[in-house]
């Protein structure tokens, strides 16, 4: 299995500044979290009383290093807690780096867990509103592409409900059309391409092609062999919170799916 | 020895970078190339806080969605139809009679109007302060999607909260000014006293918003008991009773309440229509900003948290 910085030579290799979208620099994620999902002043005098500890330290990203190159999209793969989420909020800021630098170039728009964003006892319009001014946008930009966002999502007269009237694939569908209409130079996209029925999820991959062409970054994080195949130029493959491998898209799936030890079969496209 | 050497640069060059960050010269958000667009750089965060300044900017840039966030939020609440306006006005009022009604009980002997208009005057500022910690204690958990999906300042959601209490604040004087003048107060010059001290509650009430913000992703049972907090708070505050029945003595320990120095002058300037005391308003003025720099210095070391703990 080449090294990673073999594979930084054998296959991107540092390029100019201007051709990188992300420059990831000897980054490593550390945080502190509670053992309970739902922690309370409770559960925390329960803990101090058995002298138990309160908090567990998890390295998720390991110093880690790679770039990406405007217009490519580029494929994050990897075992569940690997830290393939945690490098993406990264690169979008949400998770400042424990060590390490990030640098990204240009306009960045997330889709990090479908749904997420949005207040279900707000309408589908307000949610694009709020959505749109957390990310930096001003009210007269999202005027302007809220027509765009309702006629992708094809969620008209849906738009004045509350959000807890929308069915799963109607709240997709509208996380997906926002996040691509926010003019982004780099998409960040973790596990969310399976919305709505077979003509929304064509009309997505498409629409991503597009972004392509038009000299867009994707990071697209999925367990899909299929969609990391079919959209994706390079890729990474992330192991324990360590960069186990950065190279060609094809190359990095059939290596991670020998370490798995599984063949590919037609579910690996279910997110197409 | 080379890569040593190496590794040494790399880092000399990000702490270079992380002082110009400081400094506030180099705006990552902010900064535009005009080959490249938009560039940002992320660093860690020195002694857990970012680049102040930088951050500050931010703030600034995005105050629309905090103006946004709760206009919606009180559309969700109804408070934008005639009903939820009045019910905006109804609800402290009867709140006020309540208490009002109960003081005279416990007292044995009924009280004048104008100390129904000291009591409703003291209980809508404290609302400020109430509804601030209510819904600030909420504000990051409930926006929970948004922290795990977009990069921006958390502090915005617990300002939303404080935008929102403060509007609720706002028509409640207006059920103040009838009860104060047909008690047969007066309108003085002095009474311009209440925007300064109106000004210290709300920036006291933001840090306080801000902790309990925070204090909410660690605690999530902080809301649970903070309703019984804020009325033992309330008691402990000039608000059931006026600040000069209380035992010099006794005055002295109260000052270690916040509230305390401001509620005494809001009751000097709007029952007694005098300029309130000097000490009171030094005292108050020192909490409100111990109050705004501590809850928002404990908010912001914290924000990285909120991705990773919600």
């Amino acid at each position: 299995m080449p090294s990673v910085s073999e594979q930084s030579h054998a296959h991107a290799g540092y390029r100019p500044a201007s051709d990188v979208s992300i420059k990831v620099e000897n980054v490593s994620i550390t945080y502190r979290t509670a053992y309970e999902k739902i922690p309370t002043l409770r559960t925390t005098l329960l803990r101090l009383g058995r002298r138990e500890k309160l908090v567990r330290e998890i390295e998720a990203v390991k110093n880690v290093s790679f770039q990406v190159e405007k217009g490519t999209v580029l494929g994050v793969v990897g075992a569940n807690g690997a830290g393939k989420s945690t490098l993406v909020r990264t690169i979008a800021g949400i998770l400042p780096p424990t060590e390490g630098r990030v640098e990204v170039v240009g306009r960045v728009s997330t889709l990090l867990a479908l749904g997420v964003g949005f207040n279900r006892e707000l309408s589908g319009r307000e949610n694009v509103i709020l959505g749109g001014l957390a990310a930096g946008l001003n009210k007269m930009e999202l005027e302007e592409k809220y027509e765009e966002i309702v006629d992708f999502a094809e969620l008209g007269e849906f738009m004045d409900l509350p959000m807890r009237a929308y069915s799963s694939g109607m709240y997709g569908r509208l996380a997906f059309a926002v996040a691509i209409h926010m003019d982004p130079d780099i998409l960040l996209i973790d596990e969310a391409l399976s919305v709505g029925d077979a003509k929304f999820r064509r009309k997505s991959f498409d629409k991503m092609r597009s972004l392509c062409a038009e000299d867009r970054t994707i990071v697209l994080v999925s367990h899909a062999f299929g969609s990391i195949r079919d959209l994706c130029h390079q890729a990474v493959w992330m192991n324990k919170g360590h960069l186990e491998m950065w190279g060609e898209a094809n190359d990095v799936v059939d290596a991670y799916r020998d370490f798995l030890g599984v063949k590919e079969d037609r579910t690996d496209k279910e997110d197409l | 020895m080379s890569t040593t050497s190496a590794e040494e640069k790399a880092k000399e060059a990000i702490s270079a970078e992380r002082e110009a960050l400081a400094d506030g010269h180099l705006l990552p958000e902010a900064y535009r190339d005009d080959e490249y667009g938009e560039r940002h750089v992320y660093l860690p965060h020195k002694v857990g806080l970012p680049p102040m300044r930088h951050y500050l900017g931010l703030v600034w840039k995005r105050r629309e969605f905090a103006f946004e966030l709760s206009r919606t939020t009180m559309r969700a609440k109804h408070f934008d139809t005639a009903f939820g306006q009045l019910w905006l006005l109804l609800n402290p009022l009867l709140l006020g009679s309540v208490y009002f009604l109960l003081v005279d009980l416990i007292r044995h002997h009924p009280r004048p109007l104008s100390f129904f208009a000291h009591l409703l005057g003291g209980l809508f500022l404290y609302q400020v302060l109430q509804t601030g910690a209510t819904e600030g204690s909420n504000s990051v958990v409930r926006g929970g999607g948004l922290i795990l999906n977009t990069a921006f300042p958390r502090t915005l959601l617990p300002l939303a909260s404080m935008a929102t209490s403060f509007k609720r604040f706002v028509p409640t004087l207006a059920i103040w000014a009838i009860i104060h003048f047909a008690s047969g107060g007066g309108l003085t010059i002095n009474m311009l006293w209440a925007i300064p001290i109106v000004a210290m509650v709300t920036v006291f009430s933001t840090g306080v918003a801000m902790f309990c913000g925070a204090a909410q992703v660690y605690f999530r049972d902080l809301s649970s008991f903070l309703p019984y907090l804020l009325r033992i708070w309330m008691y402990i505050s000039p608000i059931l009773y006026y600040w000069d029945d209380v035992p010099k003595h006794i005055q002295h320990w109260l000052l270690l309440n916040p509230m305390a120095s401001m509620l005494a002058s809001w009751s000097d300037v709007l029952q007694k229509q005098q300029a309130p005391p000097l000490n009171l308003m030094l005292i108050g003025t020192g909490w409100a900003i111990f109050g705004l720099l501590a809850g928002s210095l404990f908010f912001i070391s914290r924000e990285r948290d909120f991705a990773v703990r919600i």
